[in-house]
């Protein structure tokens, strides 16, 4: 994984993880409306990165993500791979 | 139903192999108190929750706990990549290498396999809530003695991630269980009615 993916997936994650922490926040307060804004706002957020990431790397799910002509989702490295996010040396 | 995301929770970035740490993080991913038994855990108890609240933290925290059942199974592999098999026995893994190679396999610290005997779910918010919130601080207790035992900074990182997960959920539990006992409270419910 080169420097340009690694930037924008590690934006995406940090993201995706505030979305999941007011994800579970909301459940237990489900009237909170400056939470609900914040949610709505990183999931607007989210949605462009994802786009713009997956014309430029590939697939992030199988499910909503359309291939080009070679079936992208199978391709290395997976996220538990240890150049998944090192930059590959050499 | 679930869709697989291509990423981590976290990130994991382990520079330095180090077997012996393995066999006691892979604890977290099929020991008594790891993320396996959390997940199946709460996905199981939601089906006989009251109230929305209480089945959207359980779905939702279940779900998250399979992020982290990647997480801890993503951290072992990078800490046993490509290790010869005599240096994994040195390093305590003799036994886990004989039966599993470098797979992963859900076993607890002291090699006991995956039991779905360290779970519970009894039909009964109250009791399955409390267990929850057990569950949430024996998890956070197992991350502190594996940062104690560790001494590289690429593995500690995400067990702080793992354990300030832990402190999150207990919180939504202890919200979730007093949303429970008010409705259980309320007029013309029985306590231990189940089903309203």
């Amino acid at each position: 994984m080169h420097d340009q993916q690694e930037t924008m997936l590690t934006e995406l994650m940090s993201i995706d993880f505030a979305i999941i922490e007011l994800n579970l926040y909301l459940d237990t307060h489900p009237n909170d409306q400056r939470a609900i804004e914040m949610y709505n706002m990183n999931v607007q957020k989210s949605k462009q990165i994802r786009e713009q990431y997956e014309m430029l790397f590939g697939p992030l799910t199988a499910r909503y993500s359309t291939s080009k002509k070679s079936w992208q989702w199978i391709s290395n490295p997976w996220p538990w791979n240890k150049n998944f996010m090192n930059r590959i040396e050499g | 139903m679930w869709v697989y995301e291509k990423k981590l929770e976290y990130p994991i970035k382990i520079k330095n192999a180090n077997p012996r740490m393995a066999k006691y993080i892979i604890t977290q991913y099929g020991g008594p108190d790891g993320e396996l038994g959390a997940s199946l855990r709460y996905l199981s108890q939601r089906f006989s929750m009251p109230t929305e609240e209480a089945k959207a933290i359980l779905n939702d925290i279940g779900t998250e706990e399979l992020a982290h059942l990647e997480l801890v199974g993503s951290i072992v592999s990078q800490l046993t990549k490509n290790i010869p098999p005599k240096i994994l026995e040195e390093q305590g893994l003799g036994g886990y290498y004989t039966d599993h190679d470098h797979a992963i396999y859900p076993v607890s610290a002291s090699g006991v396999p995956f039991s779905a005997a360290s779970i519970q779910s009894k039909g009964d918010s109250i009791a399955d809530l409390y267990e929850d919130l057990a569950a949430e601080q024996k998890a956070r207790a197992t991350y502190e003695n594996l940062i104690r035992l560790c001494d590289d900074p690429d593995v500690i990182d995400p067990l702080r991630f793992l354990r300030e997960r832990e402190v999150v959920h207990f919180q939504r539990f202890g919200e979730a269980l007093m949303i429970v006992q008010e409705k259980l409270n309320k007029k013309n419910f029985f306590v231990n009615k189940k089903i309203f």
